[in-house]
């Protein structure tokens, strides 16, 4: 497998008289193999958009280096845009141009045969009302034409910062099989979102960033497995031995938190010993189960996002890696 | 060239580029049609109903000057002082002359192309720089403030190319406007003079004169065309260009004049830009310091200043020159988000 974009050491640091300097990218780093779909997340104003735009040549880095399909970008963007459709927060349209004069004026700018746009219409699902004008269109309705003007090209590699914005449920599910299909069809999906759930559920692999830097990467179920603590649940057969066992375990160096009809451990490596432990005693378990953790906890945990009870988290409180103990962790287990 | 087609058919899908196209021909249409009514052609009954009224009017006169010497007469014999009101020797030496009554006072308005016609080449140049200003302006505004400029650099990355594209097609524009707009404005005012006035004279001099007041008109109006598109794609927003021209127009026109004033500056209208935009039709305007003659006694002739048409080239050619290239510079370097 070949890298399809490599980010490596990237920085961006927008200056501005009144407010200062603020570090938007801090040496983060990504890469995507070709193939996938690659989700990636982040706490709002981790940087996401800013890397999408530097990446595109919108905005110039400061440091770092940046590479799409092999070829050095910026420098080689003029190369390689004609493989690469990209849709970046939000996209406006002029809004008295119908979807289709959009579409085709895009084509025309970008060398585009005319027959590609009712194509991309259909498949965004815009085909009765390409005709109307822009400004006629609900949110959902400008994300699907946003999608369709990224797909123009036939990219194969395709860029797309929150896509679900404004979907509706059925858009939402339309979308995952859309870049399911496109996936499969050999096309890369770069896909920044914040609804972890759909993440899950198509993405290969996810990049995690908080704090300009990258806090996570990898293959989904590498992710979780990284991130799952050794969570492990226990029931005994007998529930009055509950606290027994959980004296026990609290012994042998275990975390327990114990709830009314089962155990809580952390920090478990092997479940094994844990009803070996139990046996020695006499103590029978009766459900020894590793915890599940769910994408959207670990992304609370490492980006340390996860709400607190009586406190009104701001904009720029996550994770900042390189500084130990995360503040505001709270773990956050899947249940 | 995919892009360059692209961008022309851009500007003419917009609104706002029919809609002024159509404010435009109407304005025009308009001064055409109140000019074609208050021209009148001197037909041989024309010149003989003014003869006749300039003849009636001397008879007339003499008539006046006639009775008035007779009551200052009368006046006289009653021995009443007359010199006051009838003047010595009662007014006799101010007979009325048929040259006092040139029939030409009594003809109507008849417009002369040969005279008149530069006149209306820079009406039109007028007319037509600010419908230049209007959609090189907002051609660019507009894309940047509603996002289609990021999305066409998402596509052609670029940035040079595609500003440089878009001012093209703009420019192209401008000057199919022109040019048509031109060519039926010239046949409009032809047809008028032949038909309600006077195509006298028209040499081919006369006409070449014209070809150089059209280029020059044509040429005013692609640097305002190209100023604003530069300005609104500086400030990306329409609003900009806007801003800074009642900005510089309100400095200049106003500010500048009554500061000079103030200051007692010898010829202060050549710091304003309007004398630049004379010069450039008239080919020279002169500038008369009338305070040069304040401490002057008998005969003076006031010091004056002469602007060309060169000079105006080249006051408005750096300005334009200067402002597009802050615009490329720009727009090589901005962060765009
Ligand atoms: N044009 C800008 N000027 C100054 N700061 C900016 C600008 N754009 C983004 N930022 C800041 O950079 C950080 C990252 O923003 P962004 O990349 O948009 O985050 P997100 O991950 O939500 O897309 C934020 O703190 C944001 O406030
Ligand atoms: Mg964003």
């Amino acid at each position: 497998m070949s890298a399809v974009l490599e980010i490596e050491g990237l920085r961006k640091t927008y200056k501005s008289r009144r407010r200062g300097v603020r570090n938007a990218l801090d040496g983060f780093d990504m890469r995507v193999e070709a193939g996938q779909v690659h989700g990636f997340l982040g706490p709002n104003g981790s940087g996401k958009t800013t890397t999408l735009r530097t990446l595109l040549g919108l905005i110039q880095p400061d440091g770092g280096r940046m590479a799409i399909l092999g070829h050095e970008v910026p420098g080689a963007l003029p190369t390689v845009a004609g493989q690469v459709g990209a849709i970046v927060e939000s996209p406006q349209f002029f809004p008295h141009f119908s979807a289709r004069d959009t579409l085709s004026l895009l084509a025309g700018a970008g060398d585009v045969p005319a027959v590609r746009v009712d194509e991309v219409l259909e498949l965004v699902g815009l085909r009765d009302r390409a005709g109307e004008r822009v400004k006629t269109y609900s949110l959902g309705m400008k994300q699907r034409l946003a999608v369709a003007s990224a797909l123009l090209k036939n990219p194969k590699l395709l860029i797309l910062d929150e896509p679900a914005n404004g979907l509706d449920p059925g858009g939402i599910r339309e979308m995952r099989t859309l870049m399911r299909t496109l996936a499969e069809s050999g096309m890369t999906v770069v896909l920044s979102s914040h609804i972890l759930g759909e993440i899950q559920l198509i993405c290969d692999e996810v990049t995690i960033i908080s704090l300009g830097r990258r806090v996570a990467a990898g293959p989904v179920e590498q992710v979780l497995a990284q991130h799952s603590h050794g969570g492990v649940r226990v029931r005994l057969d007998a529930a009055e031995d509950l606290a027994a066992a959980a004296e026990l375990l609290g012994r042998a160096g275990v975390a327990v938190t114990r709830h009314p009809d089962h155990l809580m451990l952390a920090g478990v490596d092997k479940p094994a010993t844990v009803s070996r432990l139990l046996a020695e005693q006499h103590l029978y378990v009766s459900e020894l189960a590793p915890v599940a953790v769910d994408l959207e906890s670990v992304f609370l945990e490492i980006t340390a996002t996860a709400p607190v009870p009586g406190q009104h988290r701001q904009v720029d409180q996550s994770a900042k890696i390189g500084e130990p103990g995360h503040a505001g962790t709270t773990g956050g287990w899947g249940a | 060239m995919s892009l360059y087609v692209t961008e022309l058919r851009r500007l003419a899908k917009r609104r706002l580029t029919r809609v002024m196209l159509v404010l435009l021909v109407l304005g025009l249409t308009g001064i055409v049609t109140a000019f074609a009514f208050s021209s009148h052609k001197l037909s041989p009954a024309v010149i003989a109903q003014a003869q006749a009224e300039s003849d009636a009017n001397f008879r007339d006169a003499v008539k006046d000057w006639e009775r008035s010497i007779a009551d200052c007469d009368a006046a006289k014999a009653r021995g009443e002082q007359t010199e006051d009101r009838y003047g010595p020797n009662c007014g006799r030496d101010w007979k009325p002359t048929p040259e006092m009554f040139d029939p030409k006072w009594n003809l109507p308005y008849q417009f002369d192309f040969r005279a008149e016609f530069g006149v209306f080449i820079a009406v039109f140049a007028g007319a037509v720089a600010l419908f230049a200003f209007l959609i090189g302006a907002s051609f660019v505004g507009a894309e940047w403030s509603t996002g289609g400029m990021m999305n066409l650099l998402l596509w052609r990355p670029k940035r040079l190319t595609v500003l440089g594209t878009k001012l093209a097609a703009v420019l192209t524009t401008l000057t199919g406007v022109t040019v048509v707009l031109g060519a039926l404005w010239t046949l409009a005012f032809w047809l008028i003079a032949s038909n309600r006035g006077t195509t006298e004279k028209v040499t081919s001099g006369v006409w070449q004169s014209a070809g150089i007041s059209g280029l020059r008109a044509w040429g005013l109006i692609l640097a305002v065309g190209a100023v604003a598109f530069a300005l609104a794609s500086l400030g990306r927003h329409t609003a900009m260009a806007l801003g800074v021209a009642v900005g510089v127009g309100v400095v200049s026109e106003i500010g500048i004049r009554i500061a000079m004033t103030i200051a007692g500056v010898r010829f202060g209208d050549r710091w304003v830009l309007s004398t630049y935009a004379l010069a450039w039709f008239e080919k020279k305007w002169t500038l008369v310091d009338y305070r040069s003659c304040e401490l002057v006694q008998g005969e003076c002739t006031p010091k004056e200043m002469l602007v060309t048409w060169q000079d105006s080239a080249l006051v408005f050619g750096i300005g334009t020159a200067v402002v597009m290239v802050a615009a490329f510079w720009m727009m090589r370097r901005r962060d765009i988000t």
